[in-house]
């Protein structure tokens, strides 16, 4: 079999041996070679880690710190439609690098450090995002890919006490905020975030720290899971994965997350697209993002065609799985505004029968964050 | 029931008298991962060799399965429809998809023994 992918040459993460050796299946991602499972397979992953706690290497995902407060700030509220006054240091928050549309460039989280912001980036955006964040900031601001950091996601109901066994005092951290903290002599970054819709820590630390402290992770008995049960995961979350739920062309405020634009930004604007956005938000939108349930067992993947019950398209499903904690299959798509009452019945067409479906209310799955 | 035959589509089928039961192989069951949906041929459907006869889906994507023969199906196994973790669980026994009423015998010539399909996806392993 032929791979084009093939031709290209892959990236690694600095724990690529290590997820060899544990038997992972990797596939080409964003450029990366990245474990999609490991020998357990993604059901056994995703259900251990909303059981108990699973580590995620998503060292892929660009870690960009921009220096300067002040200055930062105004140039950073051109292209992130946050309040940016109402971040505290060491608080994160989730939105958006926005387009002069109004569409999504990415979806980010940004920190507010002492002296900066420290900014996630999906790995298929990573380069564009630092060339449009570039456009925007003033010569007193200076930017940098922290290439030499990995960053490890541990998700699930026991990772507050197996990480506070390796890093003392994580337990202190509420969720979407973040603190240094000492690993092995070394300072690294800690936040209590993630995408999964479970409580957890992402953990930026040196490349050549990074195998002893999975090491530690999978000592105390935390499995490694793979980008499979992330997605699941995440679908079963209701949260979004951009190239799926987000593009370009697609407005915050059609994907239902008007939330991650901050009070004053909406009722002020001043960022990229306001007029666009603008318009959405005084008027609504024509499609929106909602949640999908299959009746029975189908899934509906992304592609699959939406209709009313009187059989007029009305929408496309963006992403669909099984989701194995909801033990039903999943879905979230855009639909006509006007079908988008939570109940409604729609269909789907999947390999040329339509099936019956409902919207469904996010997320699939119960979070259960730490406040 | 006599020997297993495998087809490079990795069903396996076991003929017995004028009917065979069809699956799928353990090591497609191990590409595939787990597998979380299953969707059968109607009974009394006639099929040509290598035509398409049923869809298993894990988490991850959907992929087609072929009859290995033409014929008529006669039965399907409704609990991998109910609980498709059964394909996983036992594959090339209890997870089997339809049995089929054989058109040709002869059609069974060009499919491999156990022992070559082996060897086959040992030479081909995606």
């Amino acid at each position: 079999m032929g791979n084009e992918e093939g031709y290209y040459k892959m990236e690694k993460t600095a724990l690529y041996d290590f997820h060899k050796n544990l038997g992972a299946k990797f596939v080409p991602f964003a450029g990366y070679e990245m474990p999609i499972q490991y020998k357990e397979g993604i059901v056994k992953e995703h259900i251990s880690t909303r059981q108990s706690a699973g580590f995620f290497d998503v060292s892929h995902m660009g870690q960009l710190y921009i220096s300067g407060n002040n200055s930062a700030e105004k140039s950073l509220e051109k292209i992130i439609p946050l309040d940016f006054k109402e971040i505290k240091t060491n608080q994160s928050k989730y939105s958006f690098l926005i387009n002069e549309k109004g569409g999504v460039i990415d979806d980010i989280i940004i920190t507010r450090v002492e002296g900066g912001f420290n900014i996630i980036l999906n790995a298929a955006c990573k380069d564009n995002d630092i060339k449009e964040i570039a456009k925007c900031l003033n010569s007193e601001s200076k930017y940098e890919l922290k290439k030499d950091f990995s960053l490890i996601a541990l998700q699930g109901p026991k990772s507050e006490n197996i990480l506070e066994t390796i890093v003392q005092g994580v337990k202190q951290l509420k969720f979407m905020n973040g603190d240094y903290f000492k690993f092995q002599g070394q300072v690294i970054y800690i936040t209590r975030s993630g995408y999964t819709g479970e409580d957890g820590f992402e953990i930026s630390v040196q490349n050549k720290n990074v195998e002893n402290f999975i090491k530690l992770l999978s000592s105390n008995g935390t499995k490694p899971i793979g980008l499979g049960a992330r997605d699941t995961l995440r679908l079963e979350a209701g949260l979004c994965l951009y190239g799926h739920e987000l593009n370009q062309d697609i407005s915050p405020v059609q994907a239902n997350l008007k939330w991650a634009i901050s009070k004053r930004r909406r009722k002020e604007g001043g960022f990229n697209g306001w007029e666009n956005i603008k318009n959405d938000l005084q008027n609504g939108v024509s499609k929106i993002r909602v949640g999908i349930k299959p009746s029975g067992r189908i899934i509906a993947r992304e592609g699959t065609k939406i209709f009313s019950s009187s059989g007029e398209e009305i929408g496309i499903v963006t992403s669909g799985t099984f989701g194995p904690s909801v033990n039903a299959p999943v879905a979230m798509g855009y639909i006509l505004s006007k079908f988008s009452e939570i109940n409604n019945k729609i269909l789907l067409e999947v390999r040329g029968k339509k099936h019956d479906a409902v919207i469904s209310k996010l997320p699939f799955y119960k979070k259960s964050y730490v406040k | 029931m006599s020997e297993k035959k495998y087809s490079k589509k990795h069903e396996w089928i076991a003929l017995n008298g004028e009917t065979a039961t069809v699956g799928i192989s353990k090591h497609a069951t191990e590409m595939l991962g787990d597998i979380v949906f299953v969707e059968l041929p109607e009974k009394g459907k006639g099929l040509n060799k290598e035509e398409k006869a049923a869809v298993v889906e894990s988490t991850k994507a959907a992929s087609d399965v072929y009859t290995p023969v033409s014929g008529e199906i006669l039965e399907t196994n409704q609990p991998i429809i109910d609980d498709p973790s059964n394909v996983n669980k036992d594959p090339e026994n209890n997870g089997w998809f339809f049995k089929i009423k054989i058109k040709d015998k002869s059609e069974l010539d060009s499919l491999m023994s156990q022992t070559d399909y082996e060897k086959f996806v040992k030479d081909n392993p995606n």
